[in-house]
């Protein structure tokens, strides 16, 4: 506001000109501290952006782009070949049918199961806070360490999960042969952990539902399911679509999980369960080729890109129906 | 500009080797009191697994080199300690002594020139292949060789009696003296009596051919020829069609496969003398295990290391001082009754400590002994170009596919040949 009013008294013409004021030092500091502080306050986050974020990814744009040499430091520019080479792979394509494949075997059960479980913990049980806490256990443990336990269970002559089975005289499964079932035992480890992180998000969303709601609806005659149908869901929505996206990268950068499911890391035989993720770090730290797994990377970040439009694009449509309603 | 990126990539190595930073810490805090005025010397050593480089070792050249200290620092894997090496090779942050695994060698000698060359007086005392594969295209030897992997047969003498086979040693050397296609018969004589696998795992086998044939997947000059190399079709052929059905596993190093070490679901596997630890540390309560002193096709050897110094470390001559020390034949002998790691040089094998050497687990073997006959029955010293790597571990998931019946044998033959083409 004052701003505004001093540029306009200076620029008309018609005002007596101030007398040039002398400024002391410790004036000017004090302008200074109040014009560059603010910034000063905030930058550390941005220069540490700017470090560990945005010049990483400027630099793996350069390097995809060339033949790189880590030792020698040294690279040879060769233009869109590393691109070319890497979507000229099949290994690629099956990893981004895994990818996918292991992302819906694990995001669908899991918001199902974490919808579910909430609407549980929604309603008037004993020892609240200790149910509450105790869905997010899992999600306490190292992912290394949940991969390791649950790759055991998984063995395929000495798991636990087969040996129950050939006990009750089911057939034993090959889940380190068979890509389908490779992909349900990852999707296992994946949804132990993530589970239990999203039925808190969702029953906070529920908490927020007005009791109104479920009161009127109960004096009309509606019965738990028909509440849980008709208030609970279409409430949950926006918290749904938030827990979909983060779910969405989180599956597509999936890591972890397939590289301790066997004792190589490398996704299997045939490439049953390796993922994206998994097949650019052993291009970089396996075969030392940074600028194939450069471009692979930047694939991946497009591929994200795209499926984060397509889910806002989703999410735009879903939220003006909601207010239309 | 390329001052720029150098500076640059190192910010980078920094940000991404975060899963060492045990290792750069250790290696910054290296060079503060080392080459001071008073001829003191702080020397680092960086390896991985067990050497056998125990602190009373290393303790006994302090004693005698006063002016020197040893830091150690052990990786817990090889995959780290290449990690490690790679990123920091012709930069800053190698300890003055680094070991390189045999397995990723071959990349380090494509950067030989950034390593120090072994001293004159030093050369000659290994076995010939051993130092051969550490000497580069100028003949420059770089490494400072430890370990060998020379390769016998163990085998469980009560699994071998209860299938109608001899039990002694001498008498399973005997039995299984000759060429692969000799072992494959006893093999299917085993499985035709027990109705059970002979031997642990086909990518065994596998590993064993390959490391007798004299060029693998690429020629010395460079040219990969491993989809022409008719050894290497043969090789693949052998394995899926007589190991595969006498296999218990595909591949080793499954938590199914330490599981079945003591299970007894195999009488046998090739082993390399590290393959003892393996075996008695997976299942100590059997006291079955047994070695005989025979390989398949002749002598064979799997595995082992090198030291090396980085050529621009700020100690080299001490560096090369030590490593001489550490590779020479009596430290090697007191390293192979710490660890296991059997000598690479002749000298070693007059020594006491190693030929009278027996192990109580496999039943007093003397694996001292068969350990110097197996090392100089390997003739050959197979060429391993520098993706010698990733050329073998296509090769062996093409032996797994067909094992796990997701590919038939010439299927998955032309997989590993589309696949290899793009390397």
């Amino acid at each position: 506001m004052t701003a505004t009013a001093t540029r306009v008294d200076e620029s008309a013409p018609n005002r007596p000109v101030r007398p040039p004021r002398v400024i002391s030092f410790s004036q000017r500091l004090s302008r200074w501290d109040l014009k560059v502080s603010p910034y000063l306050y905030i930058s550390p986050f941005f220069i540490m952006f700017a470090v560990v974020g945005l010049f990483p990814i400027a630099f793996t744009a350069v390097i995809s782009f060339m033949d790189w040499d880590l030792v020698r430091n040294s690279g040879q520019f060769i233009g869109v070949d590393q691109y070319a080479w890497i979507l000229g792979q099949p290994q690629f394509w099956t990893a981004l049918r895994n990818t996918f494949s292991i992302f819906l075997f694990s995001a669908v059960p899991q918001l199902i199961a974490a919808i579910f479980i909430a609407a549980m913990l929604d309603r008037n049980i004993r020892a609240k806070t200790f149910w509450r806490m105790g869905v997010l256990v899992p999600f306490v443990m190292a992912p290394v360490a949940v991969a390791l336990i649950f790759s055991n269970m998984f063995g395929d002559n000495h798991g636990l999960v087969n040996n129950i089975l050939t006990d009750v005289g089911l057939p034993a499964i090959q889940w380190h042969k068979d890509a389908f079932w490779s992909h349900v035992a990852i999707a296992t480890m994946v949804n132990f952990r993530w589970t239990g992180y999203n039925t808190l998000i969702l029953l906070a969303a529920m908490q927020a539902i007005p009791r109104d709601y479920y009161e009127a609806a109960t004096v009309d005659g509606a019965g738990p399911f028909r509440q849980f149908r008709s208030i609970t869901l279409p409430s949950l929505k926006p918290t749904l679509i938030f827990v979909i996206i983060t779910a969405t990268i989180g599956g597509l950068q999936i890591f972890d999980e397939p590289r301790m499911f066997d004792q190589f890391g490398r996704g299997g035989a045939a490439q049953q369960w390796l993922t994206i993720t998994l097949y650019l770090y052993d291009i970089g730290w396996g075969q030392w080729n940074f600028g194939r797994a450069a471009a692979l990377a930047w694939i991946l970040f497009l591929i994200i890109l795209i499926i984060g439009l397509i889910n806002l694009l989703v999410t735009r449509r879903l939220v003006r129906d909601e207010g239309r309603r | 500009m390329t001052v720029k990126l150098s500076r640059r990539t190192k910010a980078i190595a920094g940000i991404a080797s975060a899963a060492s930073i045990a290792i750069i810490a250790t290696g910054c805090s290296a060079p503060s009191d080392s080459g001071g005025g008073d001829g003191k010397v702080e020397l680092t050593i960086a390896t991985f697994n067990d050497f056998g480089y125990s602190d009373e070792l290393l303790q006994e050249y302090m004693d005698e080199n006063p002016n020197v200290t040893i830091v150690h620092n052990r990786a817990a894997t090889s995959n780290d300690a290449r990690a490690n090496y790679f990123q920091k090779l012709g930069k800053e942050g190698l300890a003055d002594i680094e070991a390189v695994e045999v397995d990723w060698f071959t990349e380090a000698m494509e950067y030989s020139d950034l390593l120090a060359e072994v001293p004159a007086d030093a050369k000659g005392r290994w076995l010939d292949w051993k130092e051969a594969a550490a000497t580069d295209g100028e003949g420059r030897l770089v490494g400072f060789g430890t370990d060998v992997g020379p390769q016998g047969v163990c085998y469980r003498s009560d699994l071998f009696a209860a299938a109608g086979l001899p039990t002694d040693r001498t008498e399973v050397a005997a039995l299984l003296e000759g060429d692969w296609d000799n072992f494959f018969s006893v093999a299917d004589q085993y499985k035709a009596a027990t109705g059970k696998p002979f031997i642990d795992s086909a990518n065994s086998v596998l590993q064993g051919i390959v490391n007798q044939l004299e060029t693998a997947y690429e020629e010395p000059d460079g040219t990969a020829v491993a989809t022409e190399n008719a050894d290497i079709e043969d090789a693949y052929n052998t394995v899926v069609e007589r190991a595969v059905p006498i296999s218990a596993y595909a591949g080793q190093w499954s938590d199914d496969w330490f599981a079945s070490m003591a299970n007894g679901e195999f009488a046998a596997m090739l082993c390399p003398g590290w393959m003892h630890g393996v075996i008695s540390g997976g299942a100590p309560e059997v006291t079955g295990w047994d070695v005989a002193d025979v390989f398949p096709g002749g002598g064979g050897n799997w595995g082992g290391s090198y030291l090396t110094v980085p050529a621009d470390g700020k100690n080299v001559d001490a560096a090369l001082k030590l490593a001489d020390w550490l590779t020479a034949p009596e430290q090697q002998v007191k390293a192979f009754v710490n660890a296991g790691t059997f000598p690479s040089q002749s000298d070693a094998y007059e020594d006491e400590g190693l030929t009278a050497f027996t192990n109580e687990y496999f039943n007093d073997a003397p694996t001292g002994e068969i350990g110097i006959n197996r090392a100089e029955a390997v003739t050959v010293a197979t060429f391993k170009g520098p993706k010698f790597f990733q050329f073998h571990d296509a090769l062996q998931n093409a032996v797994t596919r067909v094992f796990d019946g997701v590919e038939d044998q010439s299927t998955s033959w032309n997989t590993w040949v589309t696949e290899v083409s793009a390397f």
